[in-house]
């Protein structure tokens, strides 16, 4: 399971990277999105891999702790997912703000930003 | 427990919420209760920062939660300063942006100014490494706001830039975290401290990574070269007052890794050297970097821009050392790189504003107020450059100082001492065509008026419509405002150089509060209910 795991958070965090690293902003929203997940999936393996264990102690009196797994990986991931979910729209909506006032959805600066008044030089 | 401990968190995010749910629609209510509001976090910084004073750390625990459980937030002489640090910029930039209009150009401005002051005094405050993660967020969406502040395709472009650097820096600061925590067992800055301590030292290889990664993120926050690309195209776009409040972020990056590699990755921990090897060459490319872009700018927003670079690559050579004396000179020039850059932003936006939004360093008609922004220009070149007598000069020498033990002493002494005259020659040329050269144009135009030939082009006249993306003099509500609030930022400077002996008797006993973490650990760990003696 943990060879599983872990060839799935790498070809995500590979797939999100190259995504990240595309020309235009759409692609990018994508790697982004792909990234998180991979980091998010991540997160709940650092609790260490258990199947069939719950995280919130039930029952009273003595209390088997192998029985369950550790809850604050999943916390963290829930924050994370949360975090990464406004974050992904606050920067598809700045795309679109960018696409539609800049006229392309490239995502290097044009020309006019090197140089005065965008001449080429 | 003493409450005001996370008042700076709270009160901003109140007033905030305040300003976002009854008075969207009266600037003139923004206005008074967002500045009232950045005045009493003045004040409570103010109180923190004398009620730490005494030397103790104090724990506030979020719900009385026993630490390393429940989140604590951490008061000690460091943390205490650098929230007067960000209360008083805030509080000088916001009045900036109100007497400049700049809050009347897009929705928002005060509301997104509030919540960015709360993120920036979580972040100085928590003791958690996860809550240190979420407060770094919630300073990075009001940024995002704030960055895009009054549109514009260029401007929107640069954010896209800037958040997506910023959520990869996230990604990393998740990916370093749970590392961490896999290794550690807890997050609690403290308690890792203690973890780590512990920990044997042939079964590390993890941590190491995790330690790594961390210095990066933090890296990518304080803009360390090959991590700065998203720095100069944001604060050359982005609005004149939000750059300069941006001013205190990368210091929030600095800040943090002053905070982990003292206290968590201690000099003599298994992590030795490793981070400290990296920063050192990796801040002295940074000088060089920023100090060539400020001698070879051609845009005055750039060269501010590449110039706070610089002064983040001095910064963190001097937090390279990792040792007492070079820490304290290391908070000195924090201090004083804080309200220098902020300075240098606010007055090329004046200059922005009297010059159409344009700053390209070419020759145009000479400029409203021209005197005295020059001498502003003036004053806080020198101080960006550390030339005698403001206190760049006294921080760098500490920085001097303080590097002479270093076995590349020659190489960091030559380094900084040869990028001061690029940065010298660079403002020198910049004043220069901003503030002489127009009078070469004003002479043409009498001698063409005198042989009664058409005088050269006349000053392009500001243009007044609200909702443009530049902000021009036409907006200003009112110029004298903007003048006090940069003077402010230049009186701060003036200050810590006449202070300058009881400032770095201060920064010498939080250098020292710093190196000596036990009673830092013990204040969270034992001092509670419950805790084994």
């Amino acid at each position: 399971m943990e060879a599983l795991v872990a060839i799935a958070i790498g070809a995500m965090s590979a797939a999100g990277m190259y995504l990240v690293l595309r020309l235009r902003t759409f692609p990018v929203v994508i790697g982004m999105t792909m990234m998180s997940y991979a980091i998010n999936l991540f997160l709940v393996a650092t609790g260490r891999l258990a199947i069939n264990k719950p995280p919130i102690l039930h029952g009273h009196g003595a209390v088997d702790y192998s029985a369950y797994t550790d809850p604050l990986p999943q916390a963290l991931t829930l924050t994370a997912i949360v975090i990464s979910f406004g974050m992904t729209a606050v920067v598809v909506l700045l795309s679109l703000g960018a696409f539609l006032e800049g006229g392309d959805d490239y995502i290097d600066m044009p020309e006019a930003d090197r140089t005065e008044r965008g001449e080429k030089e | 427990m003493n409450h005001f401990i996370i008042a700076p968190v709270v009160l901003p995010a109140i007033i905030g919420g305040l300003i976002i749910l009854w008075m969207r629609h009266d600037l003139l209510l923004q206005r008074v209760f967002s500045t009232a509001g950045s005045l009493a976090l003045l004040g409570v910084a103010l109180y923190l920062a004398f009620y730490a004073s005494s030397g103790e750390v104090f724990v506030y625990r979020l719900g009385n939660w026993p630490a390393p459980f429940g989140i604590v937030l951490m008061l000690d002489r460091l943390a205490a300063l650098m929230l007067v640090l960000g209360a008083f910029l805030g509080l000088v930039v916001q009045l900036y942006g109100i007497g400049s209009g700049w809050d009347r150009k897009g929705w928002h401005f005060h509301a997104l100014w509030q919540f960015q002051m709360m993120g920036v005094m979580g972040a100085f405050l928590t003791g958690d490494a996860f809550n240190l993660f979420v407060f770094f967020e919630v300073l990075l969406i009001a940024s995002y706001g704030l960055m895009i502040h009054g549109g514009g395709g260029l401007r929107l472009r640069a954010g896209v830039q800037y958040v997506v650097i910023n959520l990869m820096g996230s990604t990393l600061f998740l990916a370093a975290l749970g590392t961490l925590y896999a290794v550690t067992g807890t997050l609690n800055m403290a308690d890792m401290a203690v973890k780590v301590a512990q920990m044997p030292a042939d079964d590390t290889a993890l941590l190491r990574a995790g330690a790594v990664l961390l210095m990066l993120v933090f890296a990518i926050k304080a803009a360390l070269v090959p991590l700065h690309f998203w720095l100069p195209s944001t604060y050359a776009n982005a609005p004149g007052p939000v750059a300069a409040l941006f001013a205190i972020m990368s210091k929030v990056g600095v800040y943090a890794i002053i905070r982990f590699y003292t206290l968590v990755f201690p000099g003599d921990s298994v992590v030795e050297g490793i981070v400290a090897d990296m920063l050192l060459p990796a801040a002295l490319i940074t000088l060089v970097v920023g100090q060539v872009g400020v001698l070879g700018g051609r845009n005055l927003g750039r060269v501010a821009a590449m110039s706070a670079i610089a002064s983040i690559g001095t910064l963190v050579i001097a937090v390279s050392m990792f040792t007492q004396p070079a820490i304290s000179a290391a908070l000195y020039y924090t201090i004083h790189s804080t309200l220098a850059a902020a300075a240098l932003f606010l007055i090329s936006d004046m200059i922005a504003a009297r010059r159409n939004g344009d700053l390209w360093l070419t020759l145009r008609p000479k400029i409203q107020d021209s005197g005295l922004i020059a001498s502003f220009f003036f004053a806080a070149a020198i101080a960006v450059a550390g030339l005698p007598p403001l206190s760049g000069f006294i921080g760098k020498l500490l920085v001097l100082d303080a590097t002479r033990i270093d076995p590349w002493w020659v190489g960091i002494w030559s380094t900084i001492l040869v990028t001061s005259l690029f940065a010298i020659v660079g403002f020198s040329r910049a004043g220069s065509t901003l503030f002489w050269l127009p009078f070469q144009l004003q002479r043409a135009e009498r001698i063409a008026e005198a042989e009664g030939r058409p005088a050269p082009k006349a000053p392009i006249p500001p243009k007044l419509e609200p909702d443009e993306h530049i902000q021009d003099i036409g907006d200003a509500v009112s110029p004298t405002l903007t003048f006090v609030s940069a003077g402010l930022l230049l009186a701060g400077l003036v200050a810590l150089t006449l202070f300058a002996g009881p400032a770095l008797h201060m920064t010498d006993s939080i250098a020292a509060q710093l190196f000596d973490t036990a009673p830092y650990v013990e204040s969270v760990l034992v001092e509670q209910e419950g805790a084994r003696p």
